[in-house]
């Protein structure tokens, strides 16, 4: 996941920075995919105590909520209680293939706030996420390289039919370009909901805009990881 | 990261020409700062059925870099991922500034193979390493390896890493063996480089692997058999001089 960790120990030693854990710091998502959309993304430097999920174990409801729909309020409330620093939303909606938002972000009166947490929604999926969760933020000055993954919540079955956003509730949402570029009329792909977060397996799709078993396209809507460069750049 | 890019051929080749010369003179009076920097360069195809095009390996400063995500690519890496010939690309790095060196395998590295290639620059300073090459039984796939230092490592010593798979975004990703230049495209024109942008849109992006016609692709040419996952390669950069 890390492109950057051969670098980050050499950053270190040469600026000698032991003591210091605050950082001035930028964060920019890119969207690495051929056809897919992330939804508001929430971009948190937290405490080391904290994660928003643990891949092997079942998501929390507001995982849940931010995989199923793009909800990301109840995980930054969450964060909120833990005296986080969030700088959410930075593309000011969805994040499309191939573009980037940045976020700024700056921990000097945070000093506990030692690690990045990125998600988002994937769509179109039922229950599909981009995660960085808890990445150790640098705080040599320099430019910091990191590649994330798609993750399954593992709250909905990944029926990949248009449907509803609300957690619980089958289908994806599809807002415009989703809408745009969804077959409709899938009959759903057979399957359960897995029950623990882990490495998304990709969608099927299929290359039937009005049946098949699936609305999402299969020659533009797969991935294969990573789906996203994280690149944190600390003043 | 830096917008520097492989410049179109017109004009750009005769500037950077003037400014080697340039260069050499300025260097010919700071010779005491520049070494011989020698790797040997070993890819390994991790592929089920993918052959590799003949691999394009570049010692450059870190200001250079082959392609970049999300930005259009040169004409040089659009005709390595679309027909494998990488000769137009090392032509443009033997006329940049910002490269020391450019060397291409000597063919294609098959599934499963191996292939060393030995790269080296007069240089001082930084030296990054990067290599192109195409997965060739696909529309646009490329494998590579971008801006690795490879200054810092000592004589002897070996880095390692496994390489993941980018669409160069120039290519609409039929999978028809009209399209496709590699050996599965049976019965097919096997088109390589075509100078027309009709993919989703004209970017470099990491690729979302092949549909095939085992999976509902009517026009593919390719079976589950060509498909892939990240990595795509391994790689190791041994340092001889």
């Amino acid at each position: 996941m890390k492109l950057g960790t051969k670098l980050i120990p050499a950053l270190i030693l040469a600026s000698g920075a032991t003591a210091s854990v605050a950082a001035d710091f930028d964060v920019t998502i890119q969207n690495l995919t051929r056809g897919t959309y992330f939804t508001p993304l929430l971009v948190a430097a937290h405490p080391s105590s904290a994660s928003l999920f643990s891949s092997g174990e079942a998501a929390s409801a507001n995982l849940q909520a931010m995989a199923e729909g793009g909800d990301i309020s109840g995980l930054a409330s969450d964060l909120d209680a833990l005296g986080a620093t969030q700088s959410n939303n930075p593309a000011a909606g969805l994040l499309g293939p191939g573009a980037s938002a940045t976020a700024s972000l700056n921990t000097d009166s945070a000093e506990a706030n030692t690690l990045l947490s990125i998600v988002g929604m994937i769509l179109p999926t039922n229950d599909g996420f981009v995660a960085a969760n808890g990445i150790e933020i640098p705080t040599a000055p320099g430019e910091y390289s990191y590649y994330l993954n798609a993750y399954d919540a593992g709250t909905e079955a990944n029926d990949e039919i248009r449907g509803s956003g609300a957690p619980g509730e089958a289908g994806y949402p599809a807002p415009g370009p989703i809408d745009a570029a969804s077959g409709t009329g899938g009959t759903g792909v057979a399957a359960t909901v897995e029950g623990y977060v882990h490495i998304h397996r990709g969608v099927l799709g299929d290359t039937d805009a009005t049946g098949g078993l699936s609305d999402i396209d299969s020659t533009l809507h797969r991935w294969l990881n990573p789906v996203a460069k994280v690149t944190i750049t600390v003043r | 990261m830096t917008n520097s890019k492989l410049f179109s051929r017109s004009g750009w080749r005769l500037i950077g020409m003037g400014l080697i010369s340039l260069g050499l003179v300025a260097c010919g009076s700071d010779s005491d700062t520049e070494s011989t920097y020698e790797y040997e360069v070993t890819i390994t195809n991790l592929t089920a059925a993918q052959p590799f095009s003949p691999v394009a390996v570049v010692l450059h400063k870190e200001n250079w870099q082959a392609f970049e995500l999300g930005e259009s690519v040169s004409e040089g890496v659009e005709m390595i991922a679309e027909s494998g010939d990488n000769s137009l690309f090392l032509q443009d790095v033997a006329s940049n500034e910002d490269a020391y060196s450019g060397v291409s395998g000597a063919g294609i590295v098959g599934p499963g193979g191996s292939e060393t290639i030995s790269v080296e620059a007069q240089a001082s300073g930084t030296i990054s390493l990067s290599l192109v090459s195409m997965l060739v039984n696909t529309n646009d796939a490329l494998t590579a390896l971008q801006t690795v230092n490879v200054s810092s490592l000592d004589v002897g010593d070996a880095m390692s890493y496994r390489l993941r798979t980018y669409d160069a975004g120039t290519e609409a990703n039929s999978e028809s063996a009209d399209t496709i230049p590699g050996p599965a495209a049976v019965g097919g024109l096997r088109e390589g480089f075509n100078s027309e942008r009709d993919d989703v849109r004209d970017e470099a992006y990491v690729h979302a692997g092949v549909v095939t016609q085992d999976d509902g692709l009517a026009t593919s040419t390719l079976t589950q058999a060509h498909r892939w996952d990240n990595p795509a390669a391994a790689v190791t950069i041994r340092r001889i001089q």
